[in-house]
């Protein structure tokens, strides 16, 4: 047993193990004041919210609070680790700035009331602009961290019982191209491998993915895996020198959005050299005819040009993916939020069907989510797409929902794509949504282009609700505030990115009279006198359990079929990956073992869309190009981003996280430990743009673009040349004047997204810096344990000290 | 032979088709997949315009090699205009007329490569048939995004 302060060391101890062996238990455990595991009155099972992994845990409650968390020994996911995140996080719950009462703005105040009277003004504010002008009215913007009954129950509200087409979650900023990219080339969501991969894999390609800091505690089974015998090979793509980067074997650093070409000549690579196992090709794939074409156009000398990446290293990393035996790929924001994010992000899924790396131990593909319950968002429909991975575009899929819901089809909206989170704010914007209700999000500070989400926020014109645990940026420009619940508070279940269901049991009650999203979405259901055809109650449930009954009925004989799932056996043993069928009751490791897939014609959830213009494939269309169902490969041609450096803006601006906060550091910020890690934004610049300058590690400069400004201290990095970073955590609820100074990336942000999946483009904006005073030696707060550590020696390190001192236990199951 | 005047024709609609997109992006600069995909897509236009007048040359026709450019300080008082109607339901009706009208335009430019495609065939003539082989297929994606993005506005706009 070790006492270790997991802030210096966020990835704490190596346990190293070897290929194929298990990876060793290590369980971590965090208590407040002093406590030890004696004084706890009761463990209560959950799983990770702050992050995507979903690490099995156990809350520990003492006196009715909160006091601390230990990481499940026993759990398929971390084996006991916890992330830094998750250690110190949990005390957000006991914030005393925690909402406990609805407000209403009165006067142009946000005045304290009761539910009656906040739920009131609700529903009737829809249920008038229902009867005036339709349910074009009527927008839901939720999130990627409520629970999975949370999301069926709002999908069923939103689609079935208000029969809007406006329905998005917060995931259109994170896993949105996730998502495109598997329908695109599987026909359906669902995440093909398992985390299991990196147990066995020889090379493991991170695209875009700063795994060390969106999720610590797979990249310390990456860790231990390096640290052991015949550790796998590395091929990371990122701009920033991350710790990936540091332990790949081969690093490409390209331009900010030139990702569709890099990837393009490491195919090229491939394909030239006949890396490529036809056998499986053929047998299983479409449309390789079509991508041999397009990428005779992307040599490595190509990429060289346009991504300013040497063609020799262009030429290594193919190799090393080209003889790659057991080939482990994964994905995240550095290829979802650039230029071109679906046809980036689908080449990496040819890359695996090419070399014929699927559904085997080690040879997987990880599109991954950026929000513990992000793929919930997405099955359960509260993304906009029909619940059960459903096609809005088949009239069949949709009579099914329709039977399940016990609905008229014709009262689901299928008649077009769901309205994505971006294009909600423009009808918001042009003034035909004038009823917007945000769920656990934070829209005035995480989306793009603030200045001009302010001024749709704040309309007068349009009603928002918003529904949450703090007074958020964006709670404060709502016309009803709703105190939620939130994790540790309220049952539910939630699934991961490799598709592990956890349930997470209620530990404490709510303060005040904060109430689980699932009561009061029942209760606006109630008020709103939703029903369904036989005049019954729309929503025929009223606790979780019921709801996820609920739900399994509607997945079943789809993808992320939960039927054979319960609450009881989640409770025998928590963790298990879907599809969970009479079949398969242990749950399912890998999808698309033997080239099995969900493509079929009539069964896949969508018939694709134009990798350029986004239009979708109709059924005749998808029917001609894939009859028999089997997977697509699909070829993408490079377009120049849309806004380029220039004389006036000559930098390419990326925002992006740092490991020790989540999303707009609601949580993370009230957290002591996390915030005083990174407790201000910080701007990342490399050494010889800084050097050009004349300016130093500590200064204050300005950065713009032609939509605002934020002042931010530089940290010099190892980030490319020509590139500036900043983190988006920071916005001014803990600071008022930030506002005005400037805080937010999302200040100078541009309002763009990819055509295929809708997902903003947060990482090609261009950029104008300036230098407003001096530092006086002074550094910048920015962490020093992750991508942004400063290049230059005399910058203390960051250390949480004893408050921070987390127990290490290993090898107990 | 009159291949030459099928390929001024083309060179014609294609210019036309690239002008279309492009205005129709300046107009709805408020609506940003309308501005961006319009003007992503008018390049494949102006591709084929510099294309043709290239072959055109083997069929002794005179064709304006340089395809229709951003109009640089006019476009962008267009689009600071229609950013201020960015505020208003109007131009979504105006949206609707203007992807009808590209489809519209498009759909004359996929027949005229039909026909290319057909004569050049006929007459033998590998490379240009290659031409209309390669360059048809833009042509019906901007036609399918056209249909696309009128289906997917048409709803809102007229049900508000």
């Amino acid at each position: 047993m070790a006492r270790i302060d997991r802030i210096a060391e966020p990835w704490g101890t190596r346990t190293p193990y070897g290929p194929g062996e298990a990876w060793p238990v290590r369980v971590d455990t965090f208590l407040a004041d002093g406590l030890t595991e004696d004084d706890v009155d009761r463990w209560v099972t959950s799983a990770t919210i702050l992050h995507s992994n979903g690490d099995g845990l156990d809350i520990a409650v003492k006196d009715g609070r909160i006091v601390g968390v230990r990481g499940r020994a026993e759990d398929r996911v971390n084996h006991g680790r916890l992330d830094p995140k998750d250690l110190y996080g949990w005390q957000a719950n006991n914030s005393p700035d925690r909402l406990t009462r609805p407000l209403v703005r009165r006067d142009g105040e946000l005045v304290e009331t009761d539910w009656d009277t906040a739920m009131d003004a609700v529903a009737g504010r829809c249920r008038e602009l229902l009867d005036e002008q339709g349910p074009s009215a009527v927008g839901f913007y939720t999130t990627g961290q409520l629970f999975l009954e949370e999301y069926y129950t709002l999908g069923l509200i939103a689609h079935g019982g208000i029969r809007t087409n406006h329905v998005d979650g917060n995931t259109r900023l994170c896993t949105a191209t996730a998502a495109a990219a598997l329908k695109e080339t599987f026909g359906c969501d669902g995440q093909p491998g398992s985390y299991t991969d990196v147990d066995s894999a020889d090379v493991i390609a991170l695209f875009g993915h700063n795994v060390a800091e969106t999720q610590s505690v797979l990249w310390a089974r990456v860790l231990d895996r390096l640290a052991g015998p015949h550790p796998p090979r590395i091929v990371c793509v990122d701009p920033r020198e991350t710790a990936v980067a540091r332990a790949a074997t081969v690093h490409l650093a390209p331009r900010p959005g030139t990702n569709v070409v890099l990837m393009n000549a490491l195919l090229h690579e491939i394909v030239a050299n006949g890396w490529v196992d036809r056998a499986y090709v053929d047998a299983h794939t479409v449309g390789f005819d079509e991508l041999e074409e397009r990428l005779r156009d992307y040599p490595p000398e190509v990429a060289e040009q346009v991504c300013d990446v040497p063609a020799a290293q262009v030429r290594e990393a193919a190799r090393v993916l080209g003889s790659a035996q057991r080939l482990l790929s994964t994905v995240l924001q550095g290829f979802y939020q650039s230029h071109q994010a679906t046809a980036a992000a689908v080449q990496v899924n040819n890359l695996n069907l090419v070399r014929g790396m699927l559904g085997k131990p080690g040879c997987g593909i990880l599109q991954m989510n950026g929000q513990p319950t992000a793929e919930n968002t997405r099955e359960a429909g509260a993304d906009g797409d029909l619940a059960g991975f459903r096609n809005w575009s088949n009239d069949a899929q949709v009579a099914d929902l329709a039977r399940v819901w016990n609905l008229d089809p014709f009262d689901i909206p299928h008649h077009s794509p769901p309205t994505h989170a971006m294009q909600m704010f423009r009808h918001a914007e042009e003034g035909s949504l004038r009823f917007l209700y945000v769920t656990a999000t934070n829209p005035a500070v995480s989306l793009p282009e603030l200045g001009r989400i302010r001024s749709i926020l704040a309309q007068e014109r349009l009603f928002l609700v918003v529904q949450d645990l703090f007074l958020t940026e964006t709670a404060q420009l709502a016309d009803v505030v709703l105190p939620a619940a939130t994790w540790g508070e309220k049952t539910g279940t939630f699934t991961n990115v490799d598709r592990t269901v956890h349930l997470s049991e209620k530990a404490v009650d709510p303060p005040g009279e904060a109430r689980s999203d699932l009561d009061i979405l029942i209760d606006l259901a109630r008020r709103l006198d939703l029903r369904d055809k036989d005049g019954a109650p729309l929503v025929k449930w009223s606790d979780p359990e019921g709801a996820f009954e609920g739900w399994k009925e509607c997945s079943r004989g789809r993808p992320c079929d939960y039927s054979g799932l319960s609450y009881a056996r989640l409770r025998e043993r928590n963790g298990i990956q879907w599809p969970v069928t009479e079949d398969a009751p242990e749950g399912t490791e890998r999808l698309y073992v033997d080239g099995r897939f969900y493509a079929q014609p009539d069964y896949c959830e969508s018939y694709g869309r134009d990798m350029v213009t986004g239009a979708p494939l109709d059924d005749v269309e998808y029917k001609a190009l894939n009859p028999d169902g089997k997977a697509v490969l699909k070829a993408a041609e490079y377009l120049p981003p849309h806004e380029l450096p220039g004389q006036e803006f000559p930098f390419q601006l990326i925002t992006g996280r740092t490991l020790y906060h989540f999303h707009t550091r609601t949580k993370t910020g009230r957290a002591p430990q996390l915030r005083a890690a990174a407790p201000e934004v910080w701007l990342e610049m490399a050494a010889s743009d800084a050097a050009d300058r004349g300016w130093g590690e500590g200064d204050l400069l300005e950065v713009t673009t032609p939509r605002g400004r934020v002042e931010a201290r530089l940290r010099i990095s190892g980030i490319r040349p020509g590139v500036l970073f900043l983190p988006f955590h920071y916005g001014w609820w803990d600071d008022p004047d930030a506002l005005e100074r400037g805080r937010a990336a999302n200040e100078l942000t541009p309002t763009d997204w990819d055509p295929v999946s809708k997902q903003p483009i947060f990482k090609t904006a261009a950029a104008a810096v300036a230098r407003l005073a001096a530092s006086d030696g002074v550094p910048s707060r920015a962490p020093t344990t992750t991508a942004s550590r400063p290049v230059v020696a005399d910058v203390p390190p960051t250390r949480g000290g004893d408050v921070a001192l987390v127990t290490e236990r290993e090898g107990t199951r | 032979m009159k291949l030459g005047l099928a390929i001024e024709e083309l060179h014609r609609s294609e210019t036309h088709l690239a002008r279309t997109l492009l205005a129709v992006s300046d107009r709805h600069a408020a609506d940003h997949e309308i501005f961006h995909v319009a003007r992503d897509i008018a390049g494949w236009s102006r591709r084929h315009v510099t294309e043709l007048a290239r072959i055109g040359r083997d069929f002794d026709v005179e064709l304006d090699p340089e395809p229709p450019e951003d109009r640089g300080v006019l476009e962008r008082i267009r689009q600071t205009a229609s950013d201020l109607l960015g505020r208003r339901p109007e131009p979504g009706l105006l949206l609707l007329a203007d992807l009808r009208h590209v489809h519209r335009e498009a759909a004359g430019v996929s027949m005229d490569w039909e026909l290319l495609a057909q004569a050049a065939q006929g007459a033998r003539k590998r490379e240009l048939f290659e031409l209309a082989r390669r360059s048809h297929p833009d042509t019906l994606r901007q036609m399918r995004w056209a249909n696309a993005q009128l289906k997917e506005s048409a709803t809102q706009v007229l049900t508000s």
